[in-house]
């Protein structure tokens, strides 16, 4: 803060100070004189209305001393008075940096000593599945829900298909750097209305939600062009691009023709955002520990 | 001057009021109203584009400041949530500020990138499709109402009258910036980088 600015505020809060207790000095004498405490001063309003000299109790004034001596105290312990720091030395980010020291030595060894765990023993540990709990409930729930069965759009992570796999890789790097899951938009290459159709048919009948009909099976060449390279010819996906398994009753954004038919033609973008700055390793491990036991809890 | 003389006079006593409680916004507003340590932009605070500050101003007619804070607090609790608390350089373009007095919903002062621009909209349009247990309204008009080229170009040359530098060709440009952009659009455009300056998100 510049100087100027300093001493306006150091002057201005002393001289309000000490202009305090000169108040109180000056009021203190304004009472009614040569009139005893109870009785009727002597004025008289609208022919019954009189004034009683009935001064408030000595310890309320003294509650006026305490306010000011408190104040004069509390300026020269903290920073107040423009630049000062105070005779402490409290800061507000001093505080917050304590509080963040405190909890990094009493929390870290215990996210540490589970980070030591190998994978597999980490999501058997009921103390590290309940760390694990609370980080999914601050920031997974959002998208993936609070009984994390996701939404459409946002995977189920309780049951055992896996778009991008279930490894602790898999399930790290997930966390720690996001995913984009992208379809194309591929109704261009169909053909028209009835290309779509027969398409949409065809992924349809690839996990018998529909039959596989002549107008379906006529799609199959197309799917194998144009679908295989992330689908496989078969329609059962690829976790390296994220690419969701067709052959199965699991839909991330829907089963229906409709909403089949959109995910062809509007093309579909899935977002995970990356945490890794937000969690840290250990955090992450964790982490991935809890949410690859949920679908072992299946 | 004696008690009785300020009790009797209505206008003198209004003045002398108005004087003893100025002191106090004197000596704790004024100097940083002034002084640069609260006016000076933080590192990458840069004046809100176009579209952002579209968004900026639905957000403030939608009231989302009522439930949504962004203000971050010196404390682990809320640090270790929301991101690096606040810092007053981090507000110096916001006119008003919008650190809000309460959380229904959660601090929103680093919600940038921490949500899909999808998971945004859908939210937005139907904030019970992903989040069940949410009671956040719906707003699914701002779909359909479209950002006005021609009052974001008058709002910017507002701003910048104020002080906010922006340069004559960004004043020239704002209106093909929000052209066709929804307000869901602007809307998601000012929330997805909201506190995304700090190069540390912890």
């Amino acid at each position: 803060m510049p100087a100027f600015w300093h001493w306006f505020i150091v002057a201005g809060t002393v001289v309000f100070v000490i202009w305090c207790v000169w108040l109180i000095q000056w009021a203190g004498k304004q009472g009614p004189q040569n009139v005893a405490d109870d009785e009727v001063v002597g004025h008289r309003w609208d022919g019954d209305l009189e004034e009683w000299n009935n001064p408030a109790p000595k310890w309320w004034l003294y509650l006026y001393f305490i306010t000011i001596i408190w104040a004069v105290g509390y300026m020269i312990a903290y920073p107040g008075l423009g630049n000062f720091d105070g005779l402490l030395g409290w800061s507000q980010e001093g505080q917050y940096e304590q509080e963040m020291q405190y909890a990094a030595e009493r929390y870290e060894p215990i996210y540490e000593r589970f980070a030591g765990m190998p994978f597999a023993e980490l999501s058997q540990q009921a103390d590290a599945l309940k760390l694990g709990e609370s980080l999914y409930a601050s920031y997974c729930t959002t998208c993936h829900g609070s009984d994390a069965r996701g939404a459409a759009g946002y995977p189920n992570l309780t049951d055992d298909d896996w778009l991008w796999g279930n490894t602790e890789a898999d399930i790290t790097a997930t966390i720690r750097h996001g995913r984009n899951g992208v379809m194309p938009v591929l109704a261009p290459a169909l053909g028209g209305d009835a290309g779509i159709d027969n398409m949409v048919a065809y992924v349809r009948s690839l996990s018998g939600l529909s039959p596989a009909d002549a107008d379906a099976m006529s799609a199959k060449p197309m799917f194998v062009a144009l679908c295989s390279a992330c689908h496989t010819a078969e329609g059962t996906g690829n976790k390296l691009f994220g690419a969701p398994n067709l052959t199965d009753d699991i839909w991330l954004y829907g089963s229906s023709e409709a909403m089949i038919r959109s995910t062809i033609t509007e093309g579909r973008s899935g977002i995970m955002p990356a945490h890794g700055e937000l969690l840290g390793d250990n955090r992450s491990k964790i982490l991935a520990a809890y949410i690859a036991s949920l679908s072992k809890n299946q | 001057m004696r008690h009785d003389t300020i009790e009797k006079s209505v206008n003198l006593m209004i003045v002398l009021i108005i004087v003893a409680i100025s002191i106090g916004g004197l000596i704790e507003i004024v100097p940083l109203m002034i002084s640069s340590d609260a006016n000076e932009p933080a590192e990458n605070i840069e004046p809100y584009p176009p579209l952002r500050l579209a968004g900026r101003d639905i957000y403030v007619r939608e009231g989302c400041y009522n439930c949504h804070s962004q203000m971050i607090r010196p404390f682990r609790s809320e640090t270790e949530r929301y991101g690096p608390y606040l810092t007053a350089g981090e507000t110096v373009y916001d006119r008003p500020f919008q650190f809000g007095s309460k959380r229904t919903g959660p601090d929103l002062a680093r919600v940038g990138g921490r949500y899909s621009d999808d998971w945004q909209r859908l939210h937005l349009t139907d904030p019970r499709a992903l989040v069940p247990e949410s009671n956040m309204p719906a707003y699914p008009w701002l779909t359909d109402n479209m950002v006005d080229g021609e009052l974001i170009t008058k709002k910017l040359r507002t701003l910048q009258f104020l002080g906010d530098p922006y340069t004559d060709e960004q004043i020239a440009g704002a209106a093909a910036a929000v052209e066709g952009k929804s307000e869901m659009d602007a809307l998601i455009a000012y929330l997805q980088e909201l506190g995304t300056n700090r190069k540390n998100r912890r």
